[in-house]
């Protein structure tokens, strides 16, 4: 396949002018001055001070900090395989639906970003409170005799963070999903493989770019995330974002908040590396004759 | 398992869609090692019949058996036919070799033997030395060489093959024909081919089932169906017809005066043998482009008809003339004279001319 190639002369460079001056401005520039901020030492008072040191960077590594690191990692993890795990067949079987059926489908994917997310991950504390909805659910029931302490807990920000971010999977993955010819299926099936080995060899490869950008969108900003954890984390479950919101606003250490910003960037940018060596597209070139 | 001379034996199948029958009880038989073409116009229900011989539909009512054995309930990947789609249908992520030996590799076949058939296979469609080669680096034809080769490899009892000419140019498309039958008498196996395509079908089969509106209309070999069409529809489908509706008015031993209300006057017409035509029955007269002689004079053989009309229209295409002429109101025939002599078929348009044809050339269908 060609892309057609536009007539006339190549596009004026100052067209990237606005979007180049915004970003330069108000993204670039504080990012750079933030790096610069990481490397210097914190004033008695919350200023800082302008000495070139490692010492924030060193002292990530102290237990309490990797174990907050560690924690987001793993729940962002977590977080990104539970929504691979219900993404994919939810995806498949939108993109298998009839395609009239399929707008419907991918709508209701996409409802619960008609509402404000802080008002969503609201309705999660009364759901997983002490006295909340599952709770009486369940006591009703006679499941359990006590009610289990679900809020404030780590189970309560993977189950927020799942919410949240599974339209973000299923949506990419449709995408792949939908562009996977089915006589593939066909052909597959009906050249002895199983049921299994036909979505293991021929529709998880195909869909392998879709499955790497749904992970991708799921886990980056899952690890990131700040409101789920403050919310339906509290104290104890504390990921980087709320590190990060820690120090620069409640302990005024912004080199240390800096040093953990950058830390957590130096992360996502090794991921997505990695990622578009994994979600490379097949070679296409053309045909010899 | 004991040879049978039986492949494929299908008992009045029927699949509907909706409120309307795909397939119409279909009942047929094919046997061991013949190419099989089930021919007909879309929609005709012949893709559906293939569809349930690879089992990817299941039949309304009716059995199909293959060698001997009801393929009721046997889901695609337990029977022993392989399906080449007319997409082809490659897997766009593997290559060549990696194609050909996944059939191979999901029936367990050990790995030594997989190389040693991969190799045979791609030698029987002539394509070596691409292994490597991922689908899209492939020309249209190559890759169907790959599709023929894929489903070859399994040594199936059947190889199912679907519009398998369709996506490639004319000429190439007739090379392929002449190959694929070369390959299918390699192979030793039962092809069953669907077609749209009558030239394809006539070349390349040892019979040729004719569908329409989801029925076997007539079974035979190419020239059965192409010679003695019992239909007016088989007539038209495979190459031009000519066609003359009558009623028969006088028997007269082996001939039947027939008059048409698009002829002035009667047509005589000789009966083949064990026809039941009655007066007063209604009968229709075919007769192929090629059958039939032009000439300016009268008086025919013996053993000839002729119908006197005029030149309407001269077609010159290289290897033949073909003159559309015109009896009355309504009738028209074709007439297709080959160009081996020059000058002689300098005919023009509105000159008045004979058609003849030999009656024993007419094929009569009584309604």
């Amino acid at each position: 396949m060609k892309m057609s190639v536009p007539v006339g002369r190549a596009p004026s460079w100052w067209l990237l002018g606005p979007g180049l001056v915004w970003m330069g401005l108000l993204f670039v520039v504080p990012l750079c001055l933030m790096f610069v901020i990481s490397f210097a030492g914190r004033g008695t008072y919350g200023g800082m001070v302008w000495s070139f040191s490692l010492t924030n960077y060193l002292d990530l590594f102290h237990p309490l900090y990797a174990r907050i690191l560690g924690q987001s990692i793993l729940l962002a993890a977590g977080t990104t395989l539970l929504c691979l795990i219900m993404g994919f067949p939810l995806a498949y079987y939108i993109a298998r639906a009839a395609p009239n059926r399929q707008g419907i489908w991918l709508l209701l994917v996409m409802i619960p970003f008609w509402t404000n997310f802080l008002v969503r991950t609201y309705a999660w504390m009364f759901i997983l409170r002490t006295e909340g909805l599952l709770n009486t659910v369940l006591l009703k029931l006679g499941v359990v005799s006590s009610p289990i302490e679900l809020l404030y807990s780590n189970t309560a920000v993977l189950i927020g963070l799942v919410y949240g971010y599974l339209p973000f999977m299923v949506l990419p993955l449709y995408v792949a999903l939908e562009r996977v010819d089915r006589t593939l299926v066909e052909a597959a099936w009906d050249l002895y493989a199983t049921r299994w080995t036909v979505f293991r060899r021929i529709i998880l490869p195909l869909a392998k770019p879709g499955v790497v950008a749904g992970c991708l969108l799921v886990f980056i900003p899952s690890l990131g995330a700040f409101l789920t954890p403050d919310l339906l984390g509290g104290a104890r479950s504390m990921m980087i974002g709320n590190l990060i919101q820690h120090e620069f606003l409640v302990a005024r250490d912004w080199p240390l908040g800096a040093a953990i910003s950058c830390l957590l960037m130096l992360f996502v940018a090794g991921m997505m590396r990695w990622s578009l060596r994994a979600a490379k597209p097949l070679v296409q070139p053309e045909p010899e004759s | 398992m004991a040879e049978q001379p039986t492949s494929i034996d299908i008992t009045s199948l029927v699949k509907r869609h909706g409120d309307t029958l795909a397939v119409d009880h279909v009942s047929l038989t094919v046997q061991r090692g013949e190419f099989f073409s089930l021919l007909g116009p879309s929609g005709a229900g012949k893709t559906s019949v293939l569809r349930m011989i690879a089992g990817f539909e299941a039949p309304d009512e009716g059995t199909i058996c293959i060698d001997g054995r009801s393929m009721e309930a046997v889901p695609p990947n337990r029977r022993p036919v392989n399906l080449v789609f007319q997409s082809y249908a490659l897997f766009p992520h593997l290559t060549v070799a990696e194609n050909v030996s996944f059939g191979p590799r999901m029936q367990g076949v050990p790995p030594g033997e997989i190389v040693s058939r991969v190799r045979a296979s791609l030698d029987m469609v002539k394509l070596t030395s691409k292994e490597e080669r991922l689908p899209s680096q492939l020309s249209g034809g190559e890759q169907q060489r790959v599709a023929l080769a894929r489903a070859l490899v399994n040594r199936p009892a059947v190889l199912l093959l679907d519009e398998p000419l369709s996506a490639l140019d004319q000429q190439l498309r007739q090379e392929m024909q002449v190959e694929l039958k070369a390959i299918q008498e390699r192979a030793g196996c039962t092809f069953v081919c669907v077609t749209h395509h009558q030239e394809e079908a006539l070349t390349m089969s040892d019979r040729v089932a004719v569908m329409h509106q989801g029925r076997v209309l007539q079974i035979g070999n190419p020239q059965d169906v192409y010679e003695s069409p019992t239909s007016a529809f088989v007539a038209r489908f495979i190459g031009v017809s000519n066609e003359l509706s009558g009623i028969v008015r006088r028997l007269d031993g082996g001939r039947a005066m027939v008059q048409s209300s698009e002829l002035p006057g009667e047509a005589q017409m000789a009966l083949p043998d064990g026809t039941t035509l009655q007066e007063g029955s209604a009968v229709t007269l075919l007769l192929r482009p090629e059958r039939l002689r032009l000439s300016t004079e009268a008086q025919g053989r013996s053993g000839e008809q002729s119908l006197a009309g005029s030149v309407e229209k001269v077609l010159y295409s290289g290897s033949d003339r073909r003159y559309l002429v015109r009896f009355g109101e309504r009738l028209v025939w074709n007439v297709r004279v080959p160009n081996d002599e020059s000058g002689r078929n300098g005919l023009q348009r509105g000159d008045a001319v004979h058609v003849r044809w030999l009656i024993a050339d007419a094929v009569v269908l009584s309604e």
